[in-house]
């Protein structure tokens, strides 16, 4: 029984306490960076932004969250209720769960398993069950319409990101996200990380990261003057702020990978720079990529469906095979 | 459409509560996939009876239904009545008061295009041009409420002339505006025009040829972007367009690409016009309406003391004036297209008859045609393009 204890229990309840830690630490940092994205595409359209609740409106989200708790949830009459309501939980839960892998230090990491990509990219392919289900759970046209279009993006530029991420595998050597980050380490700085070598699996990486999370240019499946909010048309209250929050943590995870693949994770910029904590490095280039996201949302126009897939099958597919090609030669013969 | 109904398409309602439905339109589409069948415009969620109200008022009364039709860009409509009654009444407009018609209608002209190559923009999915072009269009506003003390529907244009002349001041600022302009219309076409996405986005899409363009009763930029040079400004001067220069921009493509690219020109153009006008009303002073005691009402201070005066002013603004019989049809190049008022009166105080015709409804006919066998996401950039406010379609 003592060793039941010990042995089972106790790392347990340390785990879970680590998890709630963390996701509780994800939220707010969520919440915030919500806000930002809101601020910075307000700064775009010379509006001021939410600048109401709390200073410079920082506490926005926080009265949102509320806001939508305290709303009622609206089932529709021919929905299928179970799906309906199951749906926002997969696609947050999935969203969550993939951080388990995120290093964010040097060994702060919740589950530091070998195969930590392969679990990300899993993941994150079946978070699209949650748009698919309630799309179709919600029995209703335009919901319908974003579900079928969601699912054939995300298997589509899936494709393309899995290349970015085998590029990148292969240099590195290993499918251990540390691992991946200290294969980055070296004594140049910022110029050893595999933005420079693998420049233009950046930009595929970045432009199929906007697409697997629906940002615009990629935001189809909710767009608004096509389909009206898409598969979310029937959602209100909680669930509809589980989708929001599923979305967003799905890209500030997306942020955290691209960190981790291609900008060094948590290794400083130059060498000598490294008494600040690895840390406060790795939050500073999530937040810059987090940028580069709500800026893009800011500037630019949505494609069209036929011309989304032809981006991903006719443009992305070639030049990441392409890529993997190149570096599979480099690292086999050089 | 025959009767039988085709079980492999998908029917969805577009509107009347869509954001991109441009107001109540209810487009009832038949998707094949993302395929676009059949469109099918249904109208009306906004029709007031205009044309049925104005004949129960007298003509000073009807001026402000005018303003409620395209609501965009309302002294343009007034414009059309105006010069219908000017023409049954056989009276002229003095040169500034001409002027001043003019420069409001091109601001006018501002107001529309400011609003729709933004939102064409926005129905493509680029949210920011709009927040950029509203910016604009609210100095705009400002104009028109120091000109005639309100921000929309201003009743500003007048049989014999326009109601009042404009203070020194907004002159001078119309002239800065004038100056400060452009670089946001360039910062807006930074955004757009060379953007590759919007490009492919508008490039091709909606194309109308010349012949289909006339056969569906087009006008204004949906002509002139099958490259045909019409406008009533040049082609039927009024008012002292024809001293003026501009240029009339024509398009090669006839597509939703064009029709922005058009638009964008029209607005340079307007601004040339503007600045024109504002030389004139600097250096030509002058009344700014018909002196005619019977049709337009006296000043204040000459009430205080003239009896004849005060008997007008009553005599105007309760029976009005009495147009004598005959029936005209006039149209202004509205920034939407040819807009016409067909007026019947029979020497009453009132109007026998007033027929509108707004450009948009011609043009909203059309989108079945153009929309067919494009995708979902096309019907919006189209409807787009075409410039459409339910004002005056409904009426």
């Amino acid at each position: 029984m003592d060793n039941l204890l010990i042995n089972y229990l106790i790392p347990l309840l340390i785990i879970a306490l680590k998890s709630v830690f963390l996701i509780t630490a994800l939220l707010i940092t969520i919440a915030f960076l919500l806000l930002a994205d809101r601020k910075i595409w307000a700064a775009v359209q010379m509006r001021r932004g939410p600048n109401v609740v709390g200073p410079f409106g920082l506490l926005q989200s926080f009265a949102d969250l509320l806001k939508f708790v305290l709303k009622e949830v609206i089932i529709p009459y021919n929905a299928d209720k179970v799906v309906f309501l199951l749906a926002p939980f997969v696609t947050t839960v999935f969203a969550i769960s993939a951080w388990a892998v995120i290093p964010f230090d040097a060994g702060l990491v919740l589950a530091d398993i070998n195969i930590g990509i392969l679990y990300i990219l899993a993941i994150s392919s079946l978070g699209v069950y949650g748009i698919i289900m309630g799309g179709w759970a919600s029995n209703s046209k335009y919901p319908f319409l974003g579900a079928l279009r969601s699912a054939a993006q995300m298997v589509s530029y899936e494709v393309s990101i899995g290349f970015v991420i085998i590029t990148v595998i292969l240099l590195s050597g290993s499918l251990n996200l540390s691992d991946i980050v200290y294969a980055q380490a070296g004594n140049y700085g910022f110029l050893n990380w595999y933005f420079i070598p693998l420049f233009p699996m950046f930009v595929v990486f970045f432009i199929s990261a906007l697409a697997e999370t629906n940002r615009p240019p990629f935001d189809l499946p909710e767009a608004e003057s096509e389909l009206v909010a898409g598969f979310m048309v029937e959602y209100s209250s909680t669930p509809y702020l589980m989708f929001m929050l599923g979305e967003y943590v799905s890209i500030v995870l997306m942020c955290a990978f691209g960190t981790i693949l291609f900008l060094g994770g948590w290794l400083p910029i130059f060498t000598f720079l490294d008494f600040i904590p690895g840390f406060v490095w790795f939050v500073l280039k999530v937040c810059f990529m987090f940028f580069l996201f709500a800026m893009v949302k800011a500037i630019v126009p949505r494609y069209r469906y036929d011309q989304l897939m032809r981006l991903g099958w006719k443009v992305f597919l070639p030049l990441s095979l392409l890529m993997v090609a190149l570096t599979a030669t480099y690292v086999v013969f050089i | 459409m025959n009767d039988k109904i085709k079980d492999n398409t998908f029917t969805i309602n577009f509107g009347p509560q869509h954001p991109a439905a441009h107001g109540v339109l209810r487009l009832v589409l038949e998707l094949d996939g993302e395929i676009v069948d059949r469109v099918d415009p249904h109208i009306g969620l906004l029709h007031r009876g205009t044309e049925k109200l104005i004949e129960h008022k007298t003509y000073t009364q009807a001026i402000p239904y005018f303003d409620r039709l395209d609501y965009v860009a309302p002294m343009n409509q007034e414009h059309a009545f105006s010069l219908a009654i000017e023409s049954l009444l056989k009276i002229d407009v003095p040169r500034r008061g001409q002027t001043i018609r003019v420069l409001y209608s091109e601001i006018g002209r501002l107001l529309s295009h400011l609003l729709n190559i933004t939102t064409q923009a926005m129905d493509v999915g680029a949210l920011t041009p709009p927040l950029w072009g509203f910016e604009e269009r609210e100095k705009l506003m400002g104009f028109y409420e120091r000109a005639s003390g309100s921000r929309m529907h201003a009743a500003y244009f007048r049989p014999g002339g326009v109601h009042q002349d404009l203070p020194e001041d907004l002159i001078d600022d119309i002239d800065t505006f004038i100056e400060s302009h452009p670089a946001v219309i360039s910062d807006i076409e930074t955004l757009l025009t060379d953007n590759r996405i919007f490009k492919q986005r508008n490039v091709d899409i909606g194309f109308i040829s010349q012949e289909d363009a006339q056969l569906w009763g087009f006008s204004g930029v949906m002509i002139r972007g099958t490259g045909l040079p019409w406008d009533l400004r040049r082609s039927q001067p009024y008012e002292i367009y024809s001293e003026l220069e501009f240029e009339i921009p024509i398009g090669k493509n006839s597509d939703c690409y064009d029709r922005y690219l058009l638009r964008v020109e029209e607005m340079k153009q307007s601004l040339k016009i503007m600045k024109q006008c504002i030389q004139i009303l600097r250096n030509e002073k002058g009344p700014v309406s018909s002196h005619n005691n019977k049709l337009f009402p006296p000043k204040r201070a000459e009430m205080k003391a003239s009896m004849e005066a005060l008997i007008h002013h009553f005599k105007l603004y309760t029976e009005g004036y009495h147009v004598p019989k005959g029936e005209v049809y006039r149209a202004v190049e509205a920034p939407k297209g040819e807009f016409g008022v067909y007026l019947v009166s029979d020497d009453s105080n009132k109007p026998y008859r007033c027929k509108i015709r707004a450009p948009g409804f011609a043009h909203l006919q059309a989108m079945d045609y153009m929309c067919k066998g494009h995708m979902l996401a096309d019907v919006s950039a189209v409807l787009g393009s075409l410039d459409i406010v339910f004002g005056e379609v409904d009426r």
